[in-house]
C-alpha cells in the first residue's frame, strides 16, 4: 500500500469513533460548564476530573475488551444470566477496581494539594464524592457495556470495534453527570455548598 | 498469558497499572487547577476540557491500535520512509484537523445556547485548533516511541502501548489546552 492509501484507510476507519467521542465529550462539557458553582465550592474537585473520567475509560474499556475476548474464545455466552460465574466475576472486579481507583484519586489529589498549600475541600467530602460517583457510573457502565457488547455480538458486529467508542462516549457523559449528582448528594448529607 | 476470570486474578493483573495511570491523570488535573480561575470565568473553555481530553486520548489509542496490529503482522519497520508509519501519522494529523474545529465551535455554540459567552467564537476556535494540531503531532511521536519501546523490550504492544498512549495523550491534551489558552485568551 502507498502512504496515501494507508492514510485514507486509517482516516476512514477512525472517523466514526472520533465523531462519537466528540458528541459525548461536548455533552460532558455542557454538564461540566453547568457545574461552575460546585467547582468553586468544592476546592480540588477540578483536579479530580481527569482522573475520574480516565478511570471510567481504563476500567470499563478493559471490561469490554475482556468480554469481547471471552466471546471470541467461547468462554462466555452472549446472554445475561445471573448465574454466569465468569461474567459476574468480570463485572464485580471492574466495579471494585473502579471504586478503588476513584478513592485513590481523591486521596492523592487531597494529599498533593494540601502539601502544596493549595486550598482543598475536606478529605471526607472528596472521598464521599468519589465513592458515590464511582458507584453510580460503575453500575451504569457495567450495564451499558455488557448489554451493547452482547447485543452487538449476537447481531454479528465485532465487539472489539464497539467497545472503544462506546466506553469513551458513555463514560464521559455518565462520568460527569454522576459527578454532579455525587457533589450535590454529599453536600446534602455533609452540609455546605 | 491470559488472566483467569476471577475477581482476584483480574484485580491483580489490572489494579497496579490502573493506580499508576490514575496518578498520571492527577498530574493533568493539577495543570487544570493552575488555570481554574480562567476556566471558571469563561464557560466555553470549561466545556472544551472533557472533549479535548476525550479526543486526545482517542487519537492516540486509534493510532496505537493500528501500529500494534501492523507490528503483530510484521508489516511495520521503524524507518521514517515506512508506508504504514507515514500513512498513519498523516491520518492522525488529518483527523485532528477535521475534528478540532468542530470541538471549538461546538463548545462555543453550546455555551452560547445555555448562557453567556465572553469570548468570541474565533478565540475558542483558535484555542481548540492550536491545541488539537500540536497534540496530533505529539501523539504521533509518543505512540511511535511507545511502540518502539515495546518492541525493544519484547512486550506485547496491545497490553502496554494503548493504556500508556491514551493516558499520556490525556495529559498532553490538558497541557496544550493550557498553553493555547495562555496564547489566545486575555487574562
Amino acid at each position: 500500500m502507498t502512504v496515501r492509501e494507508v492514510a485514507v484507510e486509517a482516516y476512514r476507519e477512525a472517523l466514526p469513533a472520533l465523531g462519537a467521542s466528540l458528541v459525548g465529550g461536548l455533552l460532558a462539557g455542557l454538564v461540566l460548564g453547568g457545574m461552575r458553582a460546585d467547582l468553586r465550592a468544592v476546592e480540588g474537585l477540578l483536579v479530580l476530573v481527569p482522573a475520574l473520567l480516565a478511570t471510567r475509560g481504563n476500567v470499563y474499556g478493559s471490561l469490554g475488551a475482556r468480554l469481547a475476548t471471552g466471546l471470541h474464545q467461547g468462554l462466555i455466552e452472549p446472554h445475561v444470566r445471573t448465574g454466569d460465574r465468569r461474567l459476574r466475576a468480570a463485572a464485580a472486579a471492574a466495579l471494585a477496581n473502579g471504586i478503588v481507583a476513584s478513592l485513590f484519586a481523591a486521596t492523592a489529589a487531597f494529599t498533593i494539594l494540601s502539601t502544596l498549600g493549595a486550598p482543598v475541600a475536606s478529605l471526607g467530602r472528596l472521598l464521599g464524592i468519589a465513592t458515590v460517583a464511582g458507584l453510580l457510573s460503575g453500575i451504569t457502565l457495567v450495564a451499558v457495556v455488557v448489554t451493547v457488547v452482547f447485543a452487538g455480538y449476537r447481531r454479528g458486529y465485532n465487539p472489539d470495534t464497539l467497545v472503544g467508542p462506546l466506553v469513551t462516549t458513555t463514560g464521559d457523559v455518565f462520568g460527569v453527570l454522576f459527578l454532579l449528582i455525587a457533589v450535590r448528594f454529599v453536600a446534602f448529607v455533609l452540609g455546605g455548598v | 498469558m491470559t488472566t483467569a476470570w476471577t475477581v482476584r486474578a483480574i484485580t491483580r493483573a489490572s489494579l497496579p497499572v490502573l493506580l499508576l495511570l490514575t496518578l498520571v491523570e492527577i498530574g493533568s488535573g493539577l495543570v487544570l487547577g493552575r488555570f481554574e480561575s480562567i476556566l471558571l470565568r469563561y464557560p466555553s473553555l470549561l466545556v472544551l476540557v472533557p472533549v479535548t481530553i476525550g479526543t486526545a486520548g482517542n487519537l492516540g489509542s486509534v493510532l496505537a491500535a493500528r501500529l500494534s496490529t501492523a507490528f503483530h503482522l510484521g508489516t511495520l519497520s521503524f524507518a521514517p520512509d515506512d508506508e504504514t508509519l507515514a500513512g498513519n501519522a498523516i491520518a492522525t494529523v488529518a483527523l485532528a484537523a477535521s475534528i478540532f474545529p468542530l470541538v471549538g465551535l461546538g463548545a462555543w455554540g453550546l455555551s452560547a445556547l445555555t448562557g453567556s459567552t465572553a469570548l468570541s467564537p474565533w478565540t475558542v476556535l483558535a484555542v481548540s485548533l492550536t491545541s488539537g494540531l500540536s497534540l496530533a503531532v505529539l501523539a504521533v511521536v509518543v505512540t511511535v516511541a511507545a511502540t518502539y519501546a515495546a518492541y525493544r523490550f519484547e512486550l506485547d504492544p496491545d497490553d502496554v502501548v494503548i493504556p500508556v498512549v491514551t493516558n499520556t495523550c490525556d495529559v498532553l491534551g490538558v497541557v496544550l489546552l493550557y498553553l493555547s489558552v495562555l496564547l489566545f485568551v486575555p487574562v
